[in-house]
């Protein structure tokens, strides 16, 4: 069975049951429910919202430098430190914490494999403590926008397919069925998909217990659908979180070279004024 | 204190196949609802029971998703 392309990004439960209090251990809990970390998280781990520490609030956007700095220096984070992300939900904000992490430049983030899930499953310890955190001065690198993928590179994507657009939203989503994940509010104008987009939903990455699937499967997921390393690739979704999951997996986990994220996505695309937009499945586009 | 007695199990709820996920921490229920795809969270809840606390979480999953809208595709 063949390995990751960079295996050293993920962690296992275990390893962080034995070190995430380690002196140049920071781990950090996001989740789509901020209130989950309430209920008991890994002892030592400190939590991020995805929806007030994670975004600009004011305009629409990641965060800036300025902001990142500044959430690191608060979190104790420094240049050395290893960052140990887990969440609910597989990781999905788990990893739009590590794209953004990435496009500062901090050099050693990792996933926790399975995330909250894995480790509530394997019964293990749970704490209600906060844990004192030293502040830091924090210095990130400038972003390396080359991870991220904005409006224009997806309109000429999508218009001249010389990079794959893999839209990793459920298959109801994509054909215009629904507007929004079943019991979310509505977020778009219009349903449906980019045109020449792919529909890879996010979580055929994943194992029923949170962890990713192998390298094999992982090729054979996205290479039964034409995305493979030879072309750029773009991931997008409603707003951006489970495409950085997506992204996650065919950057580190498959090692393409040329992947983005397109944040933007389809609460972008689908309140834009004249965008093209195609409904229906595609011949042949994964189930799930 | 660890999270002990950790079950999933999926049903329907208003017509949609919805993931719910419990365990107990102590003297206290935990129950988790999501929608199976894509997988995002609808309800969170805890109870002095199991059942209690799914029921909780399964009230409210069924009002969010009674609202959602099927569009002619």
């Amino acid at each position: 069975m063949a390995e990751y392309a960079h295996p050293e990004v993920l962690v296992s439960t275990e390893w962080v049951d034995a070190h995430a209090n380690d002196a140049n251990v920071r781990v950090v809990e996001v989740d789509v429910d901020t209130k989950a970390f309430d209920e008991g998280h890994v002892p030592g781990a400190i939590a991020w919202a995805w929806n007030t520490q994670l975004c600009d609030t004011l305009r629409r956007d990641i965060l800036s430098q300025q902001q990142f700095e500044e959430l690191m220096s608060a979190s104790g984070v420094k240049p050395d430190t290893a960052l140990v992300i887990y969440g609910d939900n597989n990781n999905w904000f788990a990893a739009w914490a590590l794209w953004q992490a990435k496009i500062y430049g901090h050099a050693d983030v990792r996933l926790m494999n399975g995330g909250r899930k894995k480790w509530l499953s394997e019964g293990r310890d749970l704490s209600d403590d906060v844990p004192a955190v030293q502040r830091t001065t924090y210095k990130a690198k400038s972003p390396d926008l080359s991870l991220r993928a904005f409006l224009p590179q997806v309109q000429e994507a999508s218009a001249k397919p010389a990079a794959s657009l893999v839209d990793v939203r459920s298959p109801q989503e994509f054909t215009g069925e629904i507007l929004s994940p079943p019991g979310l509010p509505e977020t778009c104008q219009r349903g449906g998909h980019i045109p020449n987009a792919r529909n890879i939903p996010w979580g055929k990455a994943c194992n029923e217990d949170g962890t990713f699937k192998s390298a094999d499967e992982l090729r054979q997921l996205y290479g039964s659908e034409g995305v493979d390393s030879s072309k750029p690739v773009i991931a997008y979704c409603r707003i951006g979180e489970r495409s950085s999951h997506t992204w996650f997996v065919l950057k580190y986990l498959l090692g393409f070279d040329k992947v983005t994220n397109y944040d933007g996505s389809w609460t972008e695309w689908g309140n834009l004024v004249g965008a093209p937009v195609e409904k229906g499945a595609v011949a042949g586009a994964a189930k799930g | 204190m660890r999270a002990e007695e950790y079950q999933e199990k999926r049903l329907e709820v208003a017509g949609w196949p919805v993931s719910v996920t419990s365990y107990r921490r102590g003297t206290e229920w935990y129950a988790k609802a999501d929608n199976v795809s894509p997988g995002a969270g609808l309800s969170r809840a805890s109870g002095a029971t199991r059942e209690d606390a799914e029921l909780k979480v399964l009230k409210r999953a069924e009002e969010l998703l009674g609202r959602t809208r099927r569009h002619a595709v």
